[in-house]
């Protein structure tokens, strides 16, 4: 059990979702980010993603890639993450990493697990790492308790879905729809389908990302699922205003919006 | 050598390929893979794909010994595989072909396809004309502007072209928008990705589907006496310097040659040597050799040819270089050039810039082995998009026609 897990299962004995908040960190600096993040936080994010940008984000839309983009050349690193991580879980929030699987590889996977643990991060999420595909990966972060968080998509077989759920810990995020990060003014209806049948292959618990933006739409996927991801939604608070407190104020309001919706509220 | 190297099947080539990608491209993988297996095994599917190599693309290409170009290669005699006559212009008609004919079988509708230098993207616009099948080709933005006439083209032919203003507007932002397509239309849509790399099945089926440019020089060449001392390429992505390879590669006494294009030097940080000046790592799906920092994030790479602007290179490639099987030797822009140069004063054959990495090459080759070594390059494409870098880097353009 990691500090993830144990939240998550406190979460769903209130009877509620967990809102599960994205942002990259080094955009738009590595400190501004961690603020941002721990706003996030105090306005009622349950668990935080750490996102780790990277040159060639091929499951990401435009919002996130132009933050991933800025935070590059502003000099982000990959130590910087676990900055960010050792910030949030100050902070109180289980926290994960989110990273495409060439820094975690160039990085040394090793290392990669022990300095997540050190900062005090639950595991990571590995958007274009399969299980199938994860060996290394899975070799470094099971001795060290690291949660490994497989994605899902509507297009997973039922044979896929046994195999990923086998593979995962922590939580299975399942995609809602087909496509790229980015707000959407519906989240797909397979959804709720797609949460339906990776239980039925044996997940403990089941998270939903891709295109949820609103309090509404937070509401609407915290009926079947165990937390709601957003990611889009929240790095767009911090592109639209460049002033850091008008960025902040946005960012609490956004955060207050989601956290009302997985609560039933809005 | 004891296992036969030729016609290596994926997922690995030793350490290197894989499939890296997102869970939500697996399933299409993996129909592909289904698909492609069961059609190899079809002799009505390699029965429609050698009619229409005959028939339209104007197979066998043929072999030219090219002797004035040759005089500039140490004395060497030097042939050319004359990928150029193909229908399209280049090799790529070779591959597009197989896989449009593939997405026929699969029962979709629609074909994506990146492109660098547009050969690609020109040649998935004519299989889509020629299958009735909906196309859109992701070009970057700078590959755009400096390929204007192959963007025209692609409209011409049916094709629709989204320029890529993300990252370094080039030949790898154009994948990862073409990727980003597939993920969210995959239903309806097949990617025919124009090089021997990327996940699995890709290299393998993009590699078999080029392979009949060895297989027929290497009868061309058997017939004009002999194999060669050395197979010479070019290499971006590696397709068609796989595609030459493969029948030669069990020939331990023929040297294979790719030829990276070093833009300004590999020294200097603005190139496109990926297996020179890069190091392993995961691009677009495989385990291959990748020009990246020391996080991990892909450096832009540089070249004066579009085509061969990528800081990947096909895993087979990788592999075949980590064992010795292959050399990966790089080349200048400026070497690139001259090579242009000399093919078209001496010979009469404007080849691609990418074509002229290989003949760089070749020149360097030559002058080392001297007149008794016989040279096979593969000139994959011709120099006709090229005409405006070419003529610009030669300072041709009057004053006049230049406003």
């Amino acid at each position: 059990m990691s500090a993830l897990t144990d939240r998550l299962d406190a979460i769903r004995g209130e009877g509620r979702s967990a809102l599960i908040g994205y942002l990259p960190v080094g955009f738009p600096s590595v400190e501004r980010s961690v603020r941002a993040m721990e706003t996030m936080v105090a306005a009622g994010v349950d668990v935080v993603e750490v996102g780790l940008p990277y040159s060639d984000p091929v499951m990401d839309g435009p919002t996130i890639q132009v933050a991933a983009e800025r935070a590059l050349q502003g000099g982000t690193h990959i130590a910087d993450a676990f900055t960010a991580v050792r910030a949030v879980a100050d902070a109180g929030a289980p926290v994960v990493v989110m990273s495409y699987y060439n820094p975690m590889l160039q990085y040394g996977l090793e290392r990669f697990a022990d300095d997540l643990v050190a900062a005090g991060g639950s595991g990571a999420i590995t958007p274009d790492l399969t299980p199938d595909a994860a060996g290394l990966w899975l070799s470094a972060a099971r001795p060290r308790h690291l949660d490994t968080i497989f994605l899902v998509a509507p297009s997973s077989t039922q044979e896929r879905l046994h195999m990923t759920v086998a593979e995962t810990t922590g939580f299975v995020y399942a995609a809602s729809l087909m496509g790229v990060t980015g707000e959407r003014a519906s989240v797909g209806a397979g959804a709720e389908q797609l949460v339906a049948a990776t239980r039925a292959a044996g997940a403990a618990r089941v998270c939903v990302g891709l295109g949820v933006s609103t309090g509404a739409q937070a509401a609407d996927v915290a009926r079947f699922a165990d937390g709601v991801i957003v990611g889009s939604a929240l790095v767009r608070c911090l592109l639209d205003h460049e002033d850091e407190d008008a960025a902040l104020d946005a960012l609490r309001a956004k955060t207050a919006e989601l956290a009302r919706g997985v609560r039933g509220e809005s | 050598m004891t296992q036969s190297l030729s016609g290596a099947a994926g997922p690995f080539f030793g350490a290197f390929g894989g499939r890296f990608v997102p869970e939500a491209l697996v399933a299409a993988l993996d129909e592909l893979t289904d698909a492609y297996d069961k059609a190899k095994h079809d002799p009505a599917f390699g029965e429609e794909l050698d009619r229409l190599a005959r028939e339209y693309t104007g197979r066998p290409s043929i072999m030219t010994e090219v002797p004035r170009f040759a005089a500039h290669c140490g004395g060497a005699r030097v042939f050319l595989k004359r990928e150029d006559l193909n229908h399209t212009g280049s090799h790529k008609i070779n591959n597009v072909l197989g896989q449009a004919l593939l997405t026929k079988r699969i029962g979709k509708t629609r074909v994506i396809a990146e492109t660098g230098a547009g050969q690609h993207g020109v040649a998935a616009a004519t299989a889509a004309a020629l299958m009735d099948l909906e196309c859109t080709v992701y070009m970057g933005e700078e590959d755009t502007e400096r390929q204007a006439l192959n963007v025209a083209r692609m409209r011409l032919l049916g094709a629709t072209v989204v320029p890529v203003t993300t990252g370094s507007r080039t030949l790898r932002d154009a994948i990862n928008e073409a990727y980003r397509d597939w993920v969210t239309n995959v239903e309806t849509t097949n990617y025919i990705f124009g090089t021997a790399a990327g996940p699995h099945p890709f290299p393998e089926m993009v590699r078999d589907f080029q392979r009949v440019i060895g297989r027929e020089a290497r009868e061309q060449m058997m017939a004009l006496g002999g194999l060669p001392d050395a197979v010479l390429a070019c290499v971006g992505g590696g397709s068609n310097a796989i595609g030459v390879f493969d029948a030669f590669l069990d020939d331990d006494g023929v040297r294979l040659v790719g030829c990276e294009a070093a833009g300004d030097g590999v020294q200097t940080g603005k190139h496109a040597s990926s297996i020179t000046g890069g190091r392993p790592g995961v691009l677009h799906g495989a385990m291959s050799y990748v020009l990246q920092d020391g996080d991990g994030q892909t450096q832009p790479s540089h070249s004066i040819s579009a085509g061969l602007d990528y800081p990947g290179v096909g895993p087979q490639h990788a592999w075949l270089a980590d064992m010795g099987r292959a050399e990966y030797w790089p080349v200048t822009d400026p070497e690139a050039m001259e090579a242009f140069r000399l093919l078209s004063r001496t010979e009469g054959i404007l080849p691609a810039i990418e074509s002229a990495h290989a003949l760089a090459g070749a020149m360097k080759l030559g002058r080392e082995l001297g007149p008794d070594a016989t040279l096979l390059v593969n000139l994959s494409g011709r120099g006709d998009k090229d005409v405006e870098t070419a003529a610009t880097y030669f300072n041709l353009l009057d004053e006049e026609s230049q406003q």
